[in-house]
């Protein structure tokens, strides 16, 4: 059933991915002043948006392990916040990128970069301590805990940034006030995040199949070694 | 005894042990004077420059040398079970990471107040006129570190790897806290006035500090029994 739901998944975000390549590189007219690199924004933008959702998802995950000391739910955050470390890779690569067109640097320590990259090096730490405990139990509750930390950390990092003036665009898009897209541009980008969000949910479950089988081979080894 | 009565206690427990063997406090005090020679090699120290990085280089030597401190809380314990002992007396976890911050934030303190003086004569920087409210900044960073820091020094005091993982986690934790802390210290050394951007700052430290505060408050207990 849920290898099913994977496949399902997988198909439709592919599906979903390929008409909205089409539609960025063949549809969609360049922009003014940015010329064709623009067309990043619908990698970077999505990208960025499913990793942070995912952080968050996965904090919710912790808390209900902690309620219910539940190890699939750990495994869930575990999962949740890997493929969202691989997304916020993705954010980080794509911008760097960008910026070396735009800008012409392909860094700069421009507050929003520097937050963005302070959430990337917590959830890093996030898998160096998991690493670093052999216990399972013990695994899932300091990780539960530091989720929970980096998440309140994430809207304090938000907040003192956009405090700061900034060389990263403002809000552009229309939900945060921005209005700064033609319609028709920014059309593919909510499709865009549609289907990573289905990516990366294919890969959340393919992820926690993982760790379930993990735990099996785990328990078995234990009974081996009970004998 | 009261909840302040026994939060008390293991602080003056924590500060009686180090008063007796000063061991961390020592070594937190020679690291941050090596710091503060390292630092020299990376800059010219006579410039004008050292004035206006003077609150991040402040800070840095602050946290780093906040670390050995820090690293070092609830590692003592382990010898002699002490930590499994601590958990099992009638003291709650907050408690004792309360009286655990208290001792910490007061050897922290100690370590800044004497690294301060020591900083401004080898950089020949003058301390701001209002040395009180550099002070408050102090107070409020480090508080930060502190509570953060012991937090996760709970966390890790069980791995091998302890040393390492503490600063590794806790500096991207803290770069709220640092950040607000840098820029009003740069701001107080340099003898500019304080203006609407820097209150923003002040109150990001206090929210820093409170949010904090509650959050360990509330998850201590799971970290340290399960």
């Amino acid at each position: 059933m849920r290898l099913k739901i994977i496949l399902a998944l997988a198909t439709l975000s592919a599906l979903l991915l390929s008409w909205d390549l089409y539609r960025i590189f063949l549809q969609v007219p360049d922009e003014a002043s940015q010329g064709a690199i623009f067309r990043i924004i619908y990698f970077h933008v999505p990208a960025a948006i499913t990793s942070f959702a995912g952080f968050y998802v996965a904090m919710f995950s912790s808390i209900g392990y902690l309620i219910r000391k539940d190890l699939r739910l750990d495994a869930a955050a575990a999962a949740i916040n890997e493929v969202s470390l691989a997304f916020a890779t993705i954010t980080l690569v794509t911008g760097s990128i960008w910026g070396r067109v735009i800008w012409g640097i392909w860094w700069t320590w421009d507050p929003r970069l520097t937050s963005f990259f302070v959430c990337w090096l917590i959830y890093v730490g996030y898998f160096m301590l998991r690493r670093a405990i052999d216990d399972p139990t013990a695994r899932a509750r300091m990780s539960a805990v530091l989720s929970i930390f980096a998440c309140v950390d994430i809207v304090l990092v938000w907040k003192s940034i956009e405090w700061f003036r900034t060389q990263h665009p403002g809000p552009v898009l229309e939900i945060r006030g921005g209005g700064g897209m033609a319609p028709g541009m920014e059309a593919p980008l909510w499709w865009n995040l549609l289907a990573l969000l289905m990516l990366s949910t294919a890969l959340i479950l393919i992820r926690m199949r993982q760790e379930a089988m993990q735990r099996e081979i785990d328990s078995m080894r234990r009974f081996a070694h009970a004998f | 005894m009261s909840f302040l009565g026994q939060t008390l206690a293991i602080a003056a427990k924590d500060l009686r042990s180090e008063v007796r063997s000063k061991e961390t406090v020592n070594a937190s005090l020679s690291f941050a004077l090596v710091i503060l020679l390292l630092f020299s090699f990376a800059f010219d120290p006579d410039s004008d420059q050292v004035r206006e990085i003077a609150g991040g280089l402040l800070w840095l030597v602050f946290a780093f040398a906040g670390t050995l401190i820090l690293n070092r809380s609830f590692a003592r314990e382990l010898v002699n079970d002490c930590l499994d002992a601590l958990i099992a007396s009638p003291v709650s976890g907050a408690q004792l990471f309360l009286g655990k911050c208290l001792a910490n934030y007061a050897l922290l303190m100690i370590v800044e107040c004497i690294s301060l003086p020591i900083f401004a004569i080898f950089y020949n920087v003058r301390l701001p006129q209002r040395l009180a409210l550099l002070f408050l900044v102090m107070l409020l960073g480090t508080w930060g570190l502190t509570v953060i820091g012991t937090l996760f020094s709970a966390m890790t005091v069980n791995l091998r790897l302890r040393e390492l993982m503490l600063p590794t986690l806790v500096y991207p934790l803290l770069i709220p806290a640092l950040m607000g802390a840098i820029q009003l210290s740069t701001v107080l050394i340099a003898g500019d006035t304080l203006g609407e951007q820097n209150l923003f700052w002040f109150r990001l430290l206090v929210a820093f500090d409170v949010i904090f505060t509650i959050l360990s408050l509330g998850l201590v207990e799971i970290v340290l029994v399960g």
